[in-house]
């Protein structure tokens, strides 16, 4: 073959990420140590260097385990303690192999393995069956979602190549994984030792008509591990060469981006469009997983590393409060109510473990009570952050549902989680046996009819800081120009939808929690929603933008000095509250965290509320919510 | 290059991969250093740093540990290349060593890359002050080097203890370390020989003369092809022959064997990547000097 065929060959094979596990003595180096001698993947010198050393250990078989096993340690010990990554190609496949220790002190090093790969080889030792870590990795295999399990039943030679024993291992495996998510298993009856099935097709079990191992690891269909459905662009390092550019650099750790396109950027909730997109090769028109570019955006915004870009309508969770299944993988057990430090994606935030819901026991796959997790064990866990990560559920998107935990005094990794659900702002526990209900009709079509786009302006100040007088100036105006929208105003809901809630933080923030509910609604049948609610504390508006959507959400602070609301105090509640006979009085006797970074800061000390009403319908028409454009006010 | 919509060629994931890394280290360090040992890993490593930041600079220096006894076309090359990328080059020589005359001849290779080159590589990273320092080895290459993190951490000595490495899950590295300590960082990790030489035969990558074939001086020793230099110390018996041969790999010139090869073009290079039957570290001397000696050098803090 000539260069440019060879040449196109290679660029045609794909790349297939494969792990192998199993328990102690499977035979696990013994079958990658056959598949690299007999698919040409060792070097001459290396098949030198091992059958050198398997003279020496006064052997005449070659002992393949000595391929893999990379460490001192290892050899001497013939064990595998840790990951070995071996390289081999075929003309139609490129590999890698992630040999992963069986041995069951070392779980975490298989998983650390397993955590990248397309597919999990899993051996059983025929003339032992089916052992614990057998299934304890491919429990975690099912964990970490990877798509293809391959059982390989190794030493058929020592079973007298029985179709029997096969069968009946095959039922074993098959009744104990049928509570697992595992879309593809495949069995494959092998001797590692003879090359049975390996690479060679064995004469001696006639009564197997499917693939070789080595034929399956080439054929088997490559779905990948990425999803390109949603985009997710967590922001890595910010470029600034010079004042004229500004990039965000980074993976695209699922779906696809395009220039042009509208996004968003969160926590922020900006909005702006893509204006470049600059990959390896330089300028292109898109990107997707995994691709590793720059973005430049149209709009100068605040992006730091950790933020994530997306794109409108499709958002991750803003949570702070998460459950995810961790595999637990240092000597110290987990510490509930510990600071920790959890990096997810470009992130890294402080969060303590709330709770261990259950420990999963990988034989009998139950669930079992727990109050903590030790070494190599696996478990669900409620997860309170101390800052919001942007994530989605593992099984749906792998880069942005895993994270790591890492211990802030030994500086080790002591977990790896996966994001299983979201928590419900408050309770939570009801929602879980709901399924929702999707109609046909989508929130994109009662806008269009609508001729807007939905959005929340959320107001937010204290009392008397002018809130309610300019939501309803607002509205008259927006109605005026032919829109259709709808003030919220905090004291109306509480004689109604809110009654049986008081002023404590916990009675506030579920009175938030109500009211952002409302206001999603609305905004889904295609209204502006004006809000005035004093809503005091950061964490509720966040929960409140979590709940209606960072992209249809903007933060305006109403923002007048406590001494001129309360010269002002049209309700006469300051002076209820000064003489203590209002407890938890919002500026007296409860505190206001004002926003950090308001889409809106309306200085009503000092303008008046017309004024203050036109800067507004200007941010508006800004961000697209209005276009004084797209249509006339009626009768116009 | 799309092979098809939206998949990648395999290249093209590795180069992604790579980048990432390299972002995530100059994003998450304070003082990263990139060890470059004018190498063909070294050019791809370096090709890929100019990638990750660009229009920026690479926004950390490069650190060449010259031991003395480096080819010398490596050293013209290395400071033409560095000059025309733009980056910063820190070059360190453990002066105290050269000038007490270690070579191999007389120390033997063990002692002589202790000194020369595990030494000098921690005094020159623990005189910067470096908390990660990235280098081009491939776990393709050695079989302890198939046992290396992406991250691969380092205490206070230097020193690597294979028994107790951290998880590394996905793409998540924890890049903490405590003071005096340090990661090694591996981009290439997960590259081929094969998948360098095809890199840069795309992306034309200029590499050391002495990867291409030409007619050098060598002489035959314990199996190997040992090219002659001025300084090279003749066996008794040995007669310098001229060769066709090129470098499969660079190293110390004392040290470092070459192979018999026509390949005198990027093209003709790739090919015979295509059908080696021998792997690339059969040329160097010092990685058959001991039973394990990869692992314990890298034990020591080598790379």
């Amino acid at each position: 073959m000539d260069l440019d065929s060879l040449l196109a060959q290679v660029q045609r094979a794909d790349l297939l990420r494969f792990a192998t596990a199993g328990s102690v003595d499977d035979g696990k180096s013994t079958l990658i140590g056959r598949l690299l001698a007999d698919a040409q993947g060792l070097y001459d010198d290396q098949l030198a260097a091992v059958r050198t050393a398997s003279t020496r250990n006064g052997q005449v078989e070659i002992d393949w385990a000595l391929v893999t096993d990379g460490l001192k340690a290892e050899r001497e010990q013939r064990i595998t303690i840790d990951v070995a990554y071996r390289h081999f190609s075929t003309p139609r496949r490129r590999f890698i192999i992630a040999d992963t220790p069986g041995h069951e002190q070392y779980t975490r090093n298989m998983a650390t393995g397993s955590s990248t790969a397309d597919l999990a080889v899993i051996l059983v030792d025929a003339s032992q069956g089916v052992l614990t870590q057998s299934k304890r990795h491919g429990f975690i295999a099912s964990q970490l979602g990877i798509p293809h399990l391959v059982v390989a039943v190794n030493k058929m030679d020592l079973v007298d190549w029985s179709e029997d024993t096969f069968c009946r291992l095959r039922e074993a495996y098959l009744t104990w994984s049928a509570k697992l998510r595992c879309p593809d298993i495949t069995f494959i009856p092998v001797s590692a030792l003879l090359g049975d099935n390996v690479a060679r097709r064995s004469e001696h079990m006639p009564w197997y008509d499917g693939p070789t191992l080595l034929g399956h690891l080439e054929s088997v269909p490559l779905v990948g591990t990425g999803n390109l459905i949603d985009f997710r662009f967590p922001v890595q390092y910010v470029s600034r060469p010079n004042a004229e550019f500004r990039g965000y650099c980074g993976t695209v750790a699922s779906g696809v981006v395009r220039l042009d396109e509208e996004v968003v950027v969160l926590p922020s909730g900006r909005w702006s469009r893509v204006a470049r997109i600059i990959g390896p090769q330089g300028d292109v028109d898109h990107a997707f997983w995994p691709q590793a570019v720059t973005l430049c955006l149209a709009d100068e915004i605040d992006i730091a590393r950790g933020d994530m870009i997306v794109r409108a309508g499709n958002l991750p969770w803003t949570a702070r409060e998460v459950e995810a299944i961790c595999v637990w993988m240092d000597e110290a057990p987990l510490r509930v109510a510990q600071p920790y430090l959890v990096k997810h994606t470009t992130r890294s935030v402080k969060a303590e473990v709330s709770e261990v819901t259950y420990r999963i026991d990988p034989n009998a796959l139950h669930r079992q009570p727990a109050g903590t997790l030790g070494l190599n064990e696996i478990g669900r866990v409620r997860l309170h952050l101390h800052q919001p990560i942007l994530c989605d559920e593992y099984s749906r998107n792998r880069a942005t549902g895993s994270f790591i935990l890492v211990d802030p005094t030994t500086n080790g990794t002591v977990a790896a989680g996966m994001v299983i659900d979201r928590l419900h702002v408050a309770g939570g526990g009801a929602a879980r046996n709901i399924t929702r209900h999707r109609g046909r009709v989508t929130p994109g079509e009662r806008a269009a009819l609508l001729g807007q786009e939905p959005a929340t302006l959320w107001l937010t100040g204290l009392s008397g800081s002018g809130k309610s007088t300019v939501a309803y100036a607002l509205e008259e105006e927006l109605v005026a120009l032919g829109y259709t929208c709808m003030v919220l105003d905090g004291d109306n809901l509480r004689h109604g939808l809110c009654r049986d809630l008081g002023f404590s933080p916990a009675d506030r923030a579920e009175n938030i929690r109500r009211l952002a509910e409302v206001a999603k609604l609305f905004c889904d049948a295609g209204l502006i929603v004006i809000t005035a609610f004093i809503s005091p504390y950061r964490a509720d508006r966040d929960s409140a933008r979590e709940i209606i959507g960072a992209d249809r959400f903007l933060e305006a602070y109403v923002d007048a000095p406590l001494a001129e609301c309360e010269r002002r105090d049209p309700k006469g509640l300051y002076a209820k509250a000064r003489s203590g006979e209002i407890p938890g009085f919002t500026g007296i006797s409860a505190p206001y965290e004002a926003p950090e970074q308001p889409a809106l800061h309306l200085d009503s000390g000092s303008r008046d509320v017309p004024s203050l009403v036109a800067e507004t319908l200007g941010e508006l028409r800004r961000r697209g919510v209005i276009d004084a454009g797209r249509r006339a006010a009626p009768g116009a | 290059m799309l092979v098809e919509p939206l998949r990648l060629s395999t290249l093209d994931q590795l180069e992604a991969e790579s980048i990432h890394i390299l972002r995530e280290v100059a994003a998450e360090f304070e003082r990263p250093v990139m060890l470059y040992s004018v190498g063909k890993d070294s050019s791809v490593m370096l090709r890929l740093a100019q990638k990750a930041f660009a229009p920026g600079r690479v926004p950390f220096p490069l650190l060449h540990v010259d031991t003395g006894l480096k080819f010398p076309e490596m050293l013209a090359f290395r400071d033409r290349v560095c000059a025309e990328a733009g980056v910063e080059l820190r070059v360190y020589r453990h002066e105290e060593a050269i000038a007490g005359g270690a070579n191999p001849y007389d120390l033997g290779t063990v002692r002589c890359c202790a000194q020369l080159k595990t030494q000098a590589l921690l005094n020159a990273l623990a005189a910067g002050g470096y908390d990660a320092a990235f280098g081009g080895a491939r776990r393709e290459e050695e079989r302890s080097r198939a046992k290396e993190r992406v991250y691969s951490f380092r205490d206070r000595f230097g020193q690597w203890d294979p028994r107790n490495q951290r998880p590394e899950l996905w793409n998540l590295y924890n890049g903490r370390v405590g003071q005096g300590e340090s990661i090694r960082v591996f981009p290439l990790s997960n590259w081929t020989e094969l998948d360098i030489w095809l890199y840069i035969h795309r992306e034309q990558i200029e590499v050391v003369p002495l990867y291409f074939a030409a007619e050098r001086p060598v002489v035959r020793r314990a199996g190997q092809l040992i090219p002659v230099y001025a300084d090279t110390r003749l066996l008794p018996g040995e007669q310098p022959e001229p060769v066709v041969c090129r470098c499969r790999t660079l190293g110390c010139h004392p040290c470092t064997g070459v192979v018999e090869s026509t390949a005198d073009t990027l093209e003709a290079i790739v090919a015979e990547m295509m059908a080696a039957k021998q792997s690339e570290r059969t040329t160097r001397v010092i990685d058959h000097d001991q039973d394990a000696s990869m692992e314990q050098k890298k034990r020591e803090g080598y790379f």
